[in-house]
């Protein structure tokens, strides 16, 4: 009985895939995919300070913060989320954010950018030596409501105040838009939606358009349809993906990605930072998990992957917690 | 058909396979469109939790634990369950029940239940314990070869050649494993030109399917490209499945670029089952749980239903006293 269902799956797929197969050489269709020329370099946006301590539970020290920043600039990554200019009452872990700012040690070539809500906090983070900020807009009407109190286009015309003084100031703004595979309220995402307020965002003078996973719950076959939407409204260049691994898909994610030509993936050391949305889960993917994926890939990075360790190390230690990084877990024996 | 069982006639009925297979109508219908597929629109998962999981978990496992785990996963649409390895128990202490185990699950129908045989003791213990498939295991790396099972590569193709020999004679097929396909934790980078070797041999040894295996999770999808690249000159495509171990977290990425490739055959653990033998304290198998869900987001059909095979996972986990590895079960709030 199994073997003839064995028979008619073999044959079935052995038929179809035959034709497959002969497609696909003659096309080199599936070769083409698998193989696909992917990006040289990519550009890792390392949001561990940031997205990721922002949802730990214990308040980090600021001496601790800055101390994983400096040695995160030693490890070659060119752009550190460094803070948030948040209001402290709804973001405790982020109040320190003017010490952070004034107490890191800035590499040359290195970018810090940092989240500015709204105009005030754009101006205490100017203040505070910001030379770089970030802006986020929800794909998800629900999720822009339980999360900042008003609509998506609302929350966008606040940040036009923003965009404004950033462009005055020579300021360099940074979009991101959460909840691109999916909503924790609305539950499946439109494609159009995320392209169209990625579009805004980009129009408003976004500089570059981070597109959040912000639950994991996309998987290859979403993360292909969204980008499919979002490209036709935003140049490809101009475009990074936010991955959380909650369910484990992010690196899949990451990488049909790249194959489709992103080449800017955000990340977090060690996987800082859980889901506030699945108790117990993890959120952001792991820069080390992705560093060892796009190295071999053949692809530059210009990141050093154990000084990164190492600052994954420190951190862990620091808040008394395992890595979340695989590669972390792993590299002992061999 | 007066004289066939009513069982073998219900399997037979074309009725039941497409209540069961849904999947199958369209195949068998449908015009040749598939050249713009990139994946394959079937994956069969081959579950190797109570076998490849369970030999790497530390503590004993009751016999009894061992058949529930593997009557539960029956129930999930599971097509294939690895059950357990006949090799020798001084060697394999988790596996010495292999008799008992074998003998006191419940076979589901369409559901297939391979189990190790390294050489013809094994492979003779086997049948004799009810065995209707077995799986042998060859190595690409010489090194790995003498120390995991004391022989060298081609010693160990003779071994399994007596095995599978003896398997064709009785019908009972056999499939290759081939281990360290994307690295060795004694000789660092493995050839491709290596693995496919060692994969022609096992396919045309009379193995009906190899099973390339990243036996410490090293692999990237750039190096799973290259490797199944060199394979799939020497073997069918359709005869090839991968086997990824999630050490360094790249075993959804591997199994996309594989499935990029026309693989449409992936093994995995329930809960991410056994540990990695050669890095203190990593994980070892993909979970089949986050394999299903990935599947499952792009469209690609399995007949498993995710929601059983958590329940699977619960109980071994709850059984073992441990957590889940799986990403997909901890999400969903199956913490301990």
């Amino acid at each position: 009985m199994a073997a003839i269902v064995r028979l008619v799956n073999r044959s079935a797929i052995s038929s179809a895939m035959g034709q497959q197969f002969l497609t696909f050489s003659s096309a080199a269709k599936a070769g083409v995919k698998a193989g696909q020329v992917l990006p040289e370099k990519v550009k890792i946006v390392e949001v561990g300070p940031r997205d990721g301590l922002q949802n730990e539970k214990t308040i980090v020290p600021t001496e601790t913060k800055i101390h994983l920043i400096d040695l995160l600039s030693e490890s070659g990554l060119p752009v550190i989320e460094a803070t948030s200019f948040v209001s402290p009452k709804w973001v405790p872990q982020m109040a320190d954010q003017v010490e952070v700012m004034k107490g890191i040690g800035r590499k040359p070539g290195v970018s810090y950018p940092v989240l500015t809500p709204n105009l005030k906090g754009f101006q205490a983070a100017v203040k505070a030596g910001a030379a770089e900020v970030a802006i986020f807009g929800a794909a998800s009407e629900l999720f822009s409501k339980k999360n900042i109190n008003c609509t998506v286009e609302e929350s966008l015309q606040r940040f036009d105040e923003v965009m404004k003084a950033a462009k005055e100031a020579g300021v360099p703004v940074r979009g991101y838009v959460s909840c691109v595979l999916g909503c924790p309220y609305e539950g499946k995402v439109a494609p159009e939606k995320v392209a169209h307020v990625a579009k805004r965002l980009y129009s408003m003078g976004c500089y570059e358009i981070s597109l959040g996973d912000t639950i994991g719950v996309g998987t290859p076959g979403s993360m292909s349809q969204m980008l499919t939407a979002v490209t036709k409204e935003v140049p490809v260049s101009a475009l990074a993906v936010h991955c959380h691994d909650t369910y484990g898909q992010a690196l899949a994610n990451i990488l049909v990605a790249l194959q489709l030509g992103i080449s800017v993936v955000d990340s977090s050391v060690a996987g800082l930072g859980g889901c506030p949305y699945a108790q117990g889960a993890s959120g952001n993917v792991a820069t080390e998990d992705v560093v060892y994926m796009l190295h071999g890939l053949g692809i530059q990075t210009g990141v050093d992957l154990s000084k990164l360790m190492s600052a994954g190390a420190f951190i862990c230690r620091s808040l008394n917690r395992k890595t979340s990084s695989k590669v972390a877990q792993a590299t002992c024996k061999l | 058909m007066g004289n066939v069982p009513t069982t073998v006639k219900h399997c037979l009925s074309y009725e039941q396979l497409v209540q069961d297979y849904p999947w199958l109508r369209r195949w068998l219908q449908e015009e040749k469109t598939i050249t713009t597929q990139e994946y394959p629109e079937f994956v069969k998962i081959v579950e190797v939790g109570p076998r490849d999981g369970l030999q790497n978990e530390k503590e004993i496992v009751p016999t009894g634990i061992k058949i529930q785990l593997i009557d539960l996963l029956s129930k999930t649409g599971l097509p294939v369950i690895e059950a357990t390895s006949f090799v020798s128990s001084k060697w394999v202490p988790q596996m010495a029940d292999h008799t008992d185990v074998l003998r006191g699950i419940q076979r589901t129908p369409h559901v297939q239940y391979p189990v190790l045989t390294p050489n013809m003791q094994g492979f003779q213990d086997a049948v004799a314990a009810g065995a209707t498939e077995v799986a042998v295991f060859g190595s690409a790396s010489e090194t790995f070869s003498k120390k995991n099972i004391n022989c060298s590569i081609d010693e160990s193709m003779l071994r399994f050649e007596e095995v599978v020999n003896a398997a064709k004679e009785r019908h009972i097929p056999v499939r290759g494993y081939v281990s360290c396909a994307l690295g060795c934790p004694h000789e660092g980078h493995i050839e491709p030109s290596k693995v496919a070797e060692v994969a022609k041999r096992l396919y045309h040894m009379g193995c009906y399917e190899i099973s390339l295996g990243d036996t410490i999770g090293v692999g990237t999808p750039g190096s799973m490209f290259k490797m199944l690249q060199s394979v799939m000159k020497e073997v069918p495509t359709n005869a090839l499945a991968v086997h990824c171990h999630d050490t360094y977290g790249q075993a959804l990425p591997n199994i996309l670029t594989a499935l990029q490739m026309g693989v449409c055959v992936v093994d995995s653990a329930v809960a991410g089952l056994g540990g990695c033998p050669y890095a203190q304290g990593s994980s070892g198998n993909v979970s089949t749980e986050d394999v299903l869900y990935m599947l499952s987001g792009m469209g690609i059909e399995t007949g498993v239903n995710l929601a059983k095979v958590m329940e699977a996972g619960d109980f071994i986990c709850s059984a073992l006293s441990r957590q889940t590895n799986s990403k997909v079960a901890q999400a969903r709030g199956r913490t301990l």
